[in-house]
C-alpha cells in the first residue's frame, strides 16, 4: 500500500491530483479503517496520484458545530484551512460523508476554497474517464440496497454516484422504501454518535435496519463511517449477522477486484 | 330606511376589515422582533421558489391524497374568492348579483364556483374524516390535543359551512333558478327550497347571504389566531426561505472574528481588547428575540400538518423532539411575548419565562440527528432543524450544559483532534497495521 503524506510530496516538489483527507473514523475506527485501506488500494491500482496529511490532519469540527460548539468548530475548521491552503490543496476527496459536508460548505466562507468530492464521486470519475474497471466479482447477483448517508444524500443531493457504482457489480439494487431523499437517518448524525440516544422506544439504527430487512438484502451498502457502525449494530440486534453483510461501497468494488 | 342594510354592511366590511388589519400589524410587529437576517439576496431563485412552491403546491402531493385534496381547497378557496368581490358590491350598493348583466360570461363563472364549491365541501368532509375517523396517526400525536386538536376542526367546519351557505344561497335566489344558467349543483337544491312562498324564499336567500359574508370576515380574523395563517404566509416563507444546502449550517461571524484574532500571528498578545460596542453578543438562542425573523415567521406559518414530525428519526423511535411542536411552542412564546409588549405600552417586560426551558425542553434538542428530513418534508420551506441548532448553541456557549459524553467528545477534539481519546501523532498508524 502506497500512502505519501502531503509533507512527503512536498519534500519532492509534487503536487498530487488530489488529497484525501481520510477523516477521525477512517484514521481511528477499525471498522472504518478497513474501508480507509480499500478505498487506498483502489487508488493505487488505478494509479490516481493521492496524499494524505496524516499527523497533519485533525477533525473538521463537523461533531462540534453539530454539538452547538462553534467556537471550538471555527478554531478547529481555520487550523485546517490553514494547512490546507499552505500545501495548495485545490482538490479533496473524503469517505466521510460529515467531513465532505463541512469541509464542502461550511470551509469556504473561513477561507477554504477548495473542490470537494466523495470517494464514491470520484470512483465514478474513475471508472468513466476509463482508469478503473469494475467487475461483479463475488457479487454478481446478488441483492443489494443502499443506505443514503443524510450528508451525502439530503443535504447534498449526492445520490446517483454510489448507486451507479453498485450497479457496475453486476449485483441487483433494492430500494428501501425510504431512499434518496426520503432516506432515513441511520442515528448517528448531529453528534448523536458519540453520546446516548434520549429516553425512547427504539434505537433509530435499528428501526433503519428493519427499513432495510424490509427488502431482504444480502448486503447493506453504506458510503459513511458512521452509516456503517449504525447498521451494522443494527444487524448484530436483529441477530442477522449470519446472513446480511455491512459494506462501503469502497469495499465491496476492493474486494470484487481482489485487492 | 332602505339605506340601513347599505349601512350596516359597509360598517360590518370596515369593522371586520379593520381588525384584521390591526392583527396583520400585529403579526409584522412579532415578527421583525426576530433578529435581522438578510433573505433579500437572490431575487429570481427566490419568486422560482415560492411560485413553485406556494403557488404550484409542489411539495403538497408528495403525499398523494391529502396533496390532491389540498389543491382542490386551495384552488376553490382562491378562486370561489372572487365571489367575494360581488358580494361587496352588493352589499355596500344595495345591487343583486351587479356582475350578472355579463351575461353568459356571469354565468359560467357561477357554475364554475358551484362545482367547486361542492368538491371543496366533499374534500373538506374527507380531511374531517382522516383527522376524526380515520385518525391519522399524525394528527393524534401528544402536541395535537386541546387548541391544536380543535383549531384543525373549527378550520374544517368553517369551510363546510362556508360552502353550504354559497351553495343554499344560490338555490333560494329563485329568479337566479328560473334563469337556469350557472346553476349545476344549486338546481338539485332548489326543489327542496322551491315549495316555500317567494317571501320565504327572499328571507331564506337573504339569510344565507348575510351569513355568508359575515362567515367570511369571520374567518378572516380567525386567522390570526389559528395555524390557519398559512394561506397568507406560507407565500413569504418560502420566497424567504433558505437557498443553501441543507447541510450548510451558518457560520457565526462574530466567532470567525474572535478566533482570527487568536490565531493571528501578528496580534499584539499585550494589547488591550478593543471596547466592545454596546451588549456583548449573546451566542445561539434562548428566547424567540434571539431567533432571526426568517424562522418567527416559519413559526407563524407553520399548520401543524404533522409531515415533519412524521419523518423525524428521533420521533418515530419515541423521543420527546417533534419538529412541528418546535414550531408551535415558538409561536406560543412568540404570542406571549407579543401579548406582554401589548400590556406594557410597547416594551417587553422582563417576565421570568424563556423559550427554552418553559417551552422546549434540553432533551428535546438534544435527540436531534440534524438529518435534515423534517426540512425536506416541510411543505411551505419550514426550517425546525435551525432552530435547534441555534438552542444548542446557547446551551453550549452560554450554559455550558452539553450532555457529559458530548462534553468529553468536545475536550478530546480540543486536546488531540479527534472526538475519540486518540493521540494526532496516531493518525497514520492504519497505514501499517
Amino acid at each position: 500500500m502506497n500512502v505519501p503524506t502531503m509533507a512527503e510530496m512536498m519534500a519532492q516538489g509534487k503536487q498530487p491530483e488530489v488529497l484525501f483527507w481520510v477523516g477521525c473514523a477512517g484514521s481511528f475506527d477499525d471498522r472504518a479503517k478497513k474501508i480507509t485501506k480499500a478505498f487506498v488500494k483502489i487508488l493505487n491500482k488505478a494509479n490516481v496520484e493521492f496524499a494524505v496529511l496524516g499527523t497533519e490532519e485533525s477533525c473538521t469540527g463537523d461533531p462540534a458545530k453539530r454539538s452547538g460548539n462553534e467556537f471550538l468548530f471555527q478554531m478547529q475548521a481555520m487550523a485546517n484551512i490553514e494547512v490546507l491552503n499552505a500545501y495548495e490543496v485545490k482538490r479533496i476527496v473524503t469517505a466521510c460523508p460529515h467531513c465532505f459536508n463541512t469541509i464542502k460548505n461550511e470551509y469556504p466562507e473561513l477561507g477554504g476554497n477548495y473542490e470537494v468530492v466523495h470517494h464514491t464521486q470520484l470512483l465514478k470519475e474513475l471508472l468513466d474517464s476509463g482508469r478503473m474497471t469494475i467487475e461483479g466479482g463475488q457479487f454478481k447477483g446478488k441483492k443489494i440496497t443502499f443506505h443514503d448517508p443524510c450528508y451525502l444524500g439530503r443535504a447534498n443531493a449526492v445520490y446517483e454516484a454510489p448507486r451507479e457504482l453498485i450497479r457496475k457489480l453486476d449485483v441487483e439494487l433494492v430500494e428501501m422504501k425510504k431512499c434518496k431523499v426520503n432516506g432515513l437517518c441511520c442515528g448517528a448524525g448531529g453528534a448523536q454518535m458519540f453520546k446516548d440516544a434520549e429516553k425512547g422506544t427504539k434505537e433509530v439504527n435499528v428501526l433503519r435496519t428493519e427499513g432495510a430487512l424490509e427488502v431482504k438484502p444480502e448486503i447493506i451498502a453504506t458510503g459513511c463511517p458512521f452509516c456503517n457502525t449504525m447498521m451494522t449494530d443494527g444487524i448484530k440486534n436483529k441477530e442477522k449477522e449470519a446472513e446480511v453483510e455491512v459494506l462501503d461501497i469502497a469495499e465491496m468494488i476492493a474486494a470484487a477486484e481482489d485487492l | 330606511m332602505e339605506y340601513i342594510p347599505n349601512i350596516l354592511f359597509s360598517l360590518l366590511l370596515v369593522v371586520g376589515v379593520g381588525f384584521f388589519v390591526k392583527n396583520c400589524v400585529r403579526l409584522k410587529r412579532n415578527i421583525n422582533l426576530g433578529k435581522a437576517i438578510d433573505r433579500a439576496d437572490h431575487k429570481k431563485e427566490r419568486w422560482a421558489a415560492m411560485i413553485r412552491i406556494a403557488l404550484g403546491q409542489s411539495k403538497m402531493v408528495k403525499r398523494p391524497v391529502a396533496g390532491i385534496l389540498h389543491i382542490v381547497v386551495y384552488l376553490g378557496f382562491i378562486i370561489i374568492n372572487i365571489e367575494v368581490l360581488e358580494i361587496i358590491l352588493d352589499g355596500v350598493l344595495g345591487t343583486h348579483r351587479i356582475f350578472s348583466p355579463m351575461g353568459s360570461a356571469y354565468y359560467f363563472l357561477i357554475g364554475a364556483f358551484e362545482i367547486l364549491a361542492l368538491l371543496v365541501l366533499v374534500s373538506v368532509i374527507i380531511f374531517w374524516l382522516r383527522r376524526n375517523v380515520i385518525r391519522l396517526k399524525r394528527f393524534w400525536s401528544k402536541e395535537m390535543t386541546s387548541w391544536p386538536k380543535n383549531d384543525g376542526n373549527i378550520i374544517l367546519y368553517f369551510e363546510m359551512v362556508l360552502m353550504s351557505l354559497f351553495l343554499i344561497m344560490n338555490a333560494a335566489d329563485s329568479s337566479f333558478q328560473e334563469a337556469n344558467m350557472g346553476n349545476p349543483i344549486s338546481q338539485w337544491l332548489y326543489p327542496l327550497f322551491s315549495g316555500n312562498s317567494a317571501a320565504v324564499l327572499h328571507t331564506i336567500e337573504r339569510t344565507t347571504w348575510w351569513l355568508h359574508i359575515c362567515g367570511i370576515l369571520a374567518f378572516l380574523n380567525y386567522l390570526y389566531y389559528s395555524k390557519h395563517l398559512h394561506i397568507l404566509l406560507a407565500f413569504p416563507n418560502t420566497f424567504y426561505a433558505n437557498l443553501e444546502k441543507p447541510g450548510k449550517f451558518p457560520n457565526n461571524p462574530v466567532v470567525t472574528k474572535e478566533v482570527q484574532t487568536m490565531m493571528d500571528p501578528n496580534a499584539d498578545p499585550y494589547a488591550a481588547p478593543a471596547e466592545p460596542e454596546g451588549e456583548p453578543e449573546k451566542f445561539g438562542a434562548s428566547d424567540v428575540q434571539d431567533l432571526n425573523w426568517v424562522q418567527l415567521l416559519n413559526a407563524y406559518s407553520c399548520t401543524e400538518c404533522g409531515r415533519c414530525t412524521s419523518v423525524c428519526p428521533a420521533n418515530q423511535t419515541g423521543k420527546e423532539l417533534s419538529p412541528r411542536a418546535i414550531m408551535m411552542k415558538t409561536r406560543d412564546r412568540l404570542e406571549e411575548v407579543g401579548k406582554n409588549i401589548d400590556t406594557n405600552n410597547g416594551t417587553f417586560k422582563e417576565d421570568g419565562k424563556q423559550l427554552l426551558n418553559d417551552y422546549i425542553k434540553p432533551e428535546e434538542l438534544w435527540a436531534c440527528t440534524s438529518c435534515n428530513a423534517c426540512v425536506e418534508e416541510c411543505p411551505i420551506s419550514i426550517d425546525p432543524l435551525s432552530i435547534i441548532m441555534d438552542m444548542r448553541q446557547y446551551l453550549v456557549m452560554e450554559e455550558s450544559a452539553a450532555p457529559q459524553e458530548l462534553n468529553s467528545m468536545m475536550s478530546n477534539i480540543e486536546n488531540n483532534g479527534a472526538p475519540w481519546p486518540y493521540n494526532q501523532m496516531d493518525r497514520l498508524n492504519w497505514k501499517e497495521e
